[in-house]
């Protein structure tokens, strides 16, 4: 072989916490949930929220390819270089956990072209309520549901409600129109989750997506340190 | 009596004739390849290939070498379509075109149809090489059968070496006795038209050209390389050359 | 030379990516050329003789030690698509991340190193068949079985066709398989003598213009 020739260390095999050149990599958070919860709603907003005070940048994985990508793009949430589509083969939890290269490729490159990166928020397309984020790919994990999809879904449990570093029940301002009841669902998470976090949040509200942009300052103060 | 097939080689060799024209310094046919100098336009000239008896028949081989020097413009065409025949001769039949322009030099490579006919074996090779600054178009339609015909047997290889790289090396093959699948929905699916359009322009280096579709049976692709390749599969003869054309219209503006 | 490497390499749960890709299969299926077992099984059959071919050649020079960098030259020459050398690299580079991983060698890190945005998929699978100890035949049937179960597997998701019968073509398939395989390590090994002109270069048009096709399309739902 004649291919020794490059300086450089060859890019990461997996999830190091440390990129190539020995610098710390950006936190990765990853966002799953139901279709229809308000996933890219949530991304869109967190972007809103911290784009100031952070380098971010996102991944989306989509089931046709693109869509949830095209949305962050119209909404000018980021400069579009800041967005990146993974696609998935109309499987997303794969994407996501069984097959994490094409993602760790999507994250390396937004770190290498827009970096250095101290977010990168992975939203996956949705999904059913088992998809959760390999370990390999996210360094936290947040799953996105509400209250319109039935508000028995905290108690029925399922590894994105049960695991999930934090839950997050989405659209509180419909529950009323669905016949809801928040604090069942409230309940019924923590009787599932003991004392991983949940939140309950409306985006339709002034800064509606304060509680979960806190909870991504926590855990970014918590991997800087 | 054990029929043997014929060997011919026909030479083109082309040259700046230093008034601004090209002189054809080397034009032999040699037996079912006949040679003709044409009236060109402007710095080019041209010859026409013509086909003295039918064939390639099985056995036969069959070569065109096209030589073309720096400042010379050739346009090579010939005067119909060739058809591939079943011989007494055993075997299959070989048409090996060998195309060499210099840097500065441009090649036109237009011959007409190269139609299979059933029953018939043959193999084409065409090679192309050349020089960083070269300039190149070149045609290959395959037609798989006569009207109404079921087709031969035919395996085409086309290779385009740009400055001692090969940008280009795709083999075709198609007809009964073919690998599996040439037929298919990854093959021709029904289609009995095939052609091949690469263009090379050291312009494309500086200027990549981008990949387009041409309707839903040709796309416009380009290589690694300063060259553009257009593949079409079509019904008929008629129709590809149609894509064909079109397509490179698209890459000369104002010819 | 462990046998049971090789089912770890061909694993289609080998998390190297591909079940993104459909091999040409959702062009094939939308533009009507696929429609059920029957086509799935030409379709395959055609890609296997050309696509497959072609791959399961690189794949074993590599395997043999051939030059990657000569290698994936001429699997750009042969792949006039620019959709395709995209994909084929994308999933070089994924299969490259894997390996490393799998089966750490100084080969696949000086691939990493030349290929930073990846090399074609079947380059890297000859170098990481050699990391994991296998030869050039193991590398070509890892080749030829992903032309085809690709294909197989998308086009189930694409059709709903029952998978038993998708199974099945590949099981039709095998004894075609194992006939390329032969030829691709025979190709292979005069490549190792006489460079890589002794590739094959088994083209299929409709590969390339489908390929292009699918391309342009807005929405799909496989990326290649």
């Amino acid at each position: 072989m004649h291919l020794d020739h490059s300086h450089d260390g060859p890019s990461a095999v997996s999830a190091d916490a440390r990129r190539p050149d020995g610098s710390r990599r950006a936190l990765r958070i990853g966002l799953g949930g139901p279709v229809g919860s308000g996933k890219t709603a949530t991304v869109a907003a967190l972007c809103r929220a911290l784009r100031d005070e952070l380098s971010l940048a996102v991944v989306t994985n989509d089931i046709y390819t693109r869509e949830d990508a095209e949305f962050l793009l119209r909404e000018a949430v980021l400069p579009p270089e800041r967005i990146t589509a993974v696609e998935t083969g109309a499987c997303p939890h794969t994407a996501i956990r069984d097959d994490i290269s094409a993602n760790l490729e999507a994250v390396e490159d937004l770190e290498d072209e827009v970096g250095p990166l101290q977010l990168i928020l992975v939203e996956s397309g949705g999904d059913n309520l088992t998809a959760t984020f390999s370990k390999g790919l996210v360094d936290a994990q947040i799953f996105v549901i509400d209250v319109a999809g039935g508000d028995d879904i905290p108690r029925k449990g399922g590894p994105g409600v049960t695991t999930a570093d934090l839950l997050v029940v989405n659209k509180t301002d419909l529950a009323p129109y669905v016949g809801s009841d928040l604090a069942r669902m409230a309940a019924d998470a923590k009787a599932q989750r003991a004392e991983l976090p949940v939140v309950f949040q409306s985006l339709r509200a002034e800064d509606g997506v304060r509680d979960v942009a806190d909870w991504v300052r926590a855990q970014l103060a918590a991997w800087s340190a | 009596m054990i029929a043997t097939g014929v060997a011919a080689t026909a030479r083109i060799g082309a040259r700046g004739d230093g008034r601004g024209g090209t002189a054809l310094p080397v034009l032999e046919g040699d037996g079912p390849l006949a040679l003709r100098r044409t009236r060109g336009s402007g710095s080019e000239a041209r010859v026409m290939l013509v086909g003295a008896m039918s064939g390639p028949l099985g056995g036969d081989r069959f070569a065109v070498e096209a030589d073309v020097a720096e400042g010379a413009r050739l346009h090579v065409g010939s005067a119909a379509a060739t058809i591939a025949l079943p011989g007494q001769a055993k075997g299959d039949a070989r048409y090996d075109v060998r195309l060499t322009v210099a840097d500065g030099g441009e090649l036109r490579w237009l011959p007409e149809q190269l139609i299979c006919a059933g029953g018939s074996d043959l193999y084409v090779t065409t090679r192309a090489d050349l020089g960083a600054n070269a300039r190149l178009v070149l045609r290959e339609e395959q037609v798989l059968g006569r009207v109404g015909e079921e087709p031969g047997r035919l395996t085409s290889r086309l290779t385009v070496r740009i400055a001692g790289r090969t940008v280009l090396d795709q083999e075709l093959a198609c007809g009964p006795g073919s690998p599996g699948g040439w037929d298919g929905p990854a093959g021709l699916a029904g289609h009995r038209a095939v052609g091949q359009l690469v263009v090379v322009r050291h312009e494309f280096g500086s200027e990549p050209v981008t990949a387009r579709c041409l309707g839903e049976s040709a796309v416009l692709m380009p290589l690694p390389g300063p060259a553009v390749l257009v593949t079409a599969v079509a019904p008929d003869a008629r129709v590809l050359r149609r894509l064909l054309d079109e397509a490179l219209g698209s890459l000369t503006p104002g010819r | 030379m462990s046998r049971a490497a090789l089912l770890v390499l061909a694993d289609g749960r080998f998390p190297a990516g591909g079940h993104a890709h459909s091999g040409g299969a959702e062009a094939a299926v939308k533009a009507g050329r696929v429609t059920g077992a029957g086509s799935l099984e030409d379709f395959c059959r055609g890609r296997l003789h050309t696509a497959g071919r072609v791959a399961a050649a690189l794949a074993a020079s590599a395997a043999l030690g051939v030059d990657p960098v000569s290698l994936d030259a001429a699997a750009d020459a042969r792949t006039p698509s620019p959709a395709l050398r995209v994909a084929a690299r994308k999933l070089g580079r994924q299969l490259l991340r894997a390996a490393r991983a799998v089966w750490p060698s100084g080969e696949l890190d000086a691939l990493a190193r030349a290929f930073p945005k990846g090399a074609h998929q079947p380059v890297v699978l000859g170098v990481a068949a050699r990391a994991a100890g296998l030869g050039p035949v193991d590398a070509a049937y890892c080749a030829v079985y992903e032309s085809v179960s690709g294909p197989a597997s998308a086009t189930v998701r694409l059709l709903s066709l029952d998978p038993f019968e998708a199974t099945a073509v590949l099981a039709r398939l095998a004894h075609e398989m194992d006939l390329v395989v032969d030829q691709a390590v025979e190709a292979a090994r005069e490549v190792v003598d006489n460079g890589v002109d002794a590739l094959p270069a088994s083209s299929s048009p409709l590969l390339e213009i489908g390929a292009e096709v699918h391309a342009a399309w807005a929405v799909r739902l496989f990326a290649s």
